[in-house]
């Protein structure tokens, strides 16, 4: 049972930060990114060649959740600033993500083919830490740590600095954001950053963790994701933590009391579920109505 | 003449079947919806034409075919009831999610070999078949635009709250175009069932409906044979850019990828209208220099 919460919580904490980048989007533009899990891809990718290169690990990593935001920025400017103030431009903002996922994925597989790339051996020290009767490996432990520090970090960014206002009062409404004199393109370009570092430290946790990466390992996590911010309520970054340990939790007790082959029906279980009950999730604000 | 169209059979079959699927994805786009469950319901499809072909040999095709048409589109009504509900975004995320419980009930169930799926299905699609089909789901597209129906779908991409107050059923238009893209999906499944020999899960995975909404996107959703223009170009242009993507050091695979989300962005940005928005752009341009 502890054992199994443990567990839960390792993976739930990957979700959860894979998910606060995700949401964060979501509740500045309205639109759902979803080239966030090609970022995640080619972040984890990014490490692993640095590590690859000899960088240490302790370096490899911020350097990759660097370049992850940069490709952030890079894709708010190529997929999203262009469609900015189209009438349609929340389904229009969801295909061209997907167009720069896929241009995302076929650089990872041009780059490092369709096979499961792996860390060499050695790269995190092999060591079990036993906690009350149940046991988790150091990286374990680390990942675990990271992720709830990374989203503290951002949960205090948006609560206490002026950037954080700033992308808050734009998610507000960018008219009266621009009206007080925010620079509502800067401040999205910043959340964009934000999101996608976030994504991408995932992806590099994600990578160590499961030590096996290819150009499709951000697939799964991607609709897990969804099913987190469905969940926590789209565009609320509490919602999203708490969302994504639930859905961890809720995935390593499904796989012990019905079996593995349900640990990926689980989460869109509770994703339709959600949707069809209470749409604004647990922490969403209630949606206002489209005229 | 006779030659190429031999050597190009099977790409011509795939120009249609994908363009089926294309205007499967446009049937719910057409009154504003993005429903993304259409390779659940192709898959639906592919497995119900197939059980039928294999498990009770003495069906005739056509009414396998009907069968994979028709399974989907009876499970798009209670999907489509409570789903339809949810706008934008929403009904989005959760059609995606219907399409990957398809998939995992497909990779879970002994009867059609889990994830390994049913093999050596006859080869009963020929190309005519596909071509009749396809102009059968062009017709009836097609028969919609300024129809009493074509008009109730416009007004309900435009503005659904509008198009309820005028007194238009939408509840009822939406669900009718999504059971009609179900049916076209099912059908374009078990096609593709019986032209491939076989049906996996893999085949069906979320990748499937992205390139359904791409080909659809780029070749326009404003005209009915957008989609297939859409299609035709999309399943066409890497064979005929193959060599180049060779000599250019790059895989078939990733080269196809790429060309699919560049020409994909390209379009959303530069031409929302599609490929078939073409011709008008250049007769306007034409007549401003003049």
């Amino acid at each position: 049972m502890g054992q199994q919460a443990l567990n839960g919580v390792f993976v739930g904490s990957i979700y959860a930060l894979f998910a606060v980048g995700y949401t964060l989007v979501f509740g500045v533009l309205d639109i759902l990114n979803l080239a966030h899990a090609a970022v995640f891809t080619l972040a984890a990718f990014i490490a692993l060649a640095l590590v690859d290169a000899h960088l240490p690990l302790w370096l490899a990593l911020p350097l990759a959740v660097a370049a992850a935001g940069l490709i952030g920025i890079v894709l708010e400017r190529l997929a999203f600033r262009p469609l900015r103030g189209r009438a349609d431009s929340n389904i229009s903002g969801l295909i061209s993500s997907l167009a720069m996922a896929t241009v995302f994925e076929a650089i990872a597989l041009q780059i490092f083919g369709p096979d499961i790339s792996r860390f060499p051996q050695g790269t995190f020290p092999d060591r079990m830490i036993r906690i009350g009767g149940a046991s988790a490996s150091l990286l374990q432990l680390c990942i675990v740590g990271t992720s709830v520090v990374l989203m503290a970090v951002l949960t205090l960014l948006l609560a206490r600095t002026r950037l954080g206002r700033q992308i808050r009062a734009v998610a507000e409404s960018p008219r009266a954001a621009r009206i007080l004199g925010v620079n509502v393109d800067r401040a999205i370009a910043m959340a964009f950053f934000l999101s996608s570092a976030l994504g991408g430290a995932a992806g590099v946790l994600f990578g160590l963790a499961f030590n096996s990466i290819s150009p499709d390992v951000g697939r799964s996590v991607e609709l897990k994701g969804l099913a987190v911010i469905i969940l926590g309520g789209m565009g609320s970054v509490p919602g999203a933590v708490v969302a994504g340990f639930a859905l961890g939790l809720i995935e390593v007790f499904t796989v012990a009391h019905l079996g593995s082959s349900f640990r990926d029906a689980v989460s869109f279980a509770v994703l339709f579920l959600v949707l069809i009950a209470r749409p604004r999730g647990l922490f969403g604000r209630a949606a206002a109505r489209e005229a | 003449m006779t030659d190429l169209f031999l050597a190009y059979e099977s790409l011509f079959a795939f120009v249609g079947i994908n363009g089926l699927l294309a205007l499967s994805v446009y049937a719910t786009l057409c009154c504003g919806q993005l429903s993304l469950a259409n390779a659940g319901f192709m898959a639906i499809g592919a497995y119900t034409g197939a059980l039928i072909t294999l498990r009770a040999p003495g069906v005739p095709f056509i009414a396998a075919l009907a069968a994979s048409a028709l399974a989907p589109a009876l499970i798009a009504v209670p999907l489509g009831l409570p789903v339809l509900r949810l706008r934008g975004v929403f009904l989005a995320i959760a059609t995606v999610g219907f399409g990957e419980v398809v998939r995992l009930f497909f990779v879970n169930w002994d009867y059609t070999n889990g994830a390994l799926g049913l093999v050596a299905i006859p080869q009963r699609t020929h190309l005519w078949t596909i071509a009749l089909a396809l102009a059968l789901a062009l017709y009836v597209l097609g028969r919609l635009r300024g129809s009493r129906t074509g008009y109730a779908l416009e007004a309900i991409r435009e503005d659904e709250t509008a198009a309820r107050t005028m007194g238009i059923y939408t509840t009822g238009h939406k669900l009718a175009m999504l059971v009609l893209g179900a049916a076209l999906a099912g059908l374009a499944g078990g096609l593709e069932a019986h032209h491939t020999f076989m049906v996996a899960p893999g085949g069906f995975a979320f990748g499937r409906v992205v390139d359904m909404l791409v080909q659809a996107v780029v070749g326009g959703t404003a005209a009915f044979y957008g989609p297939v223009v859409g299609a035709a170009f999309l399943t066409v242009l890497p064979e005929v850019l193959r060599e180049a993507g060779a000599r250019l050091g790059l895989a078939p695979g990733p080269f196809r990828l790429f060309l699919n989300g560049a020409i994909l962005l390209a379009v959303i940005l530069y031409l929302p209208n599609g490929l078939v928005s073409l011709p008008a752009r250049f007769r306007r341009r034409a007549r401003g220099m003049a």
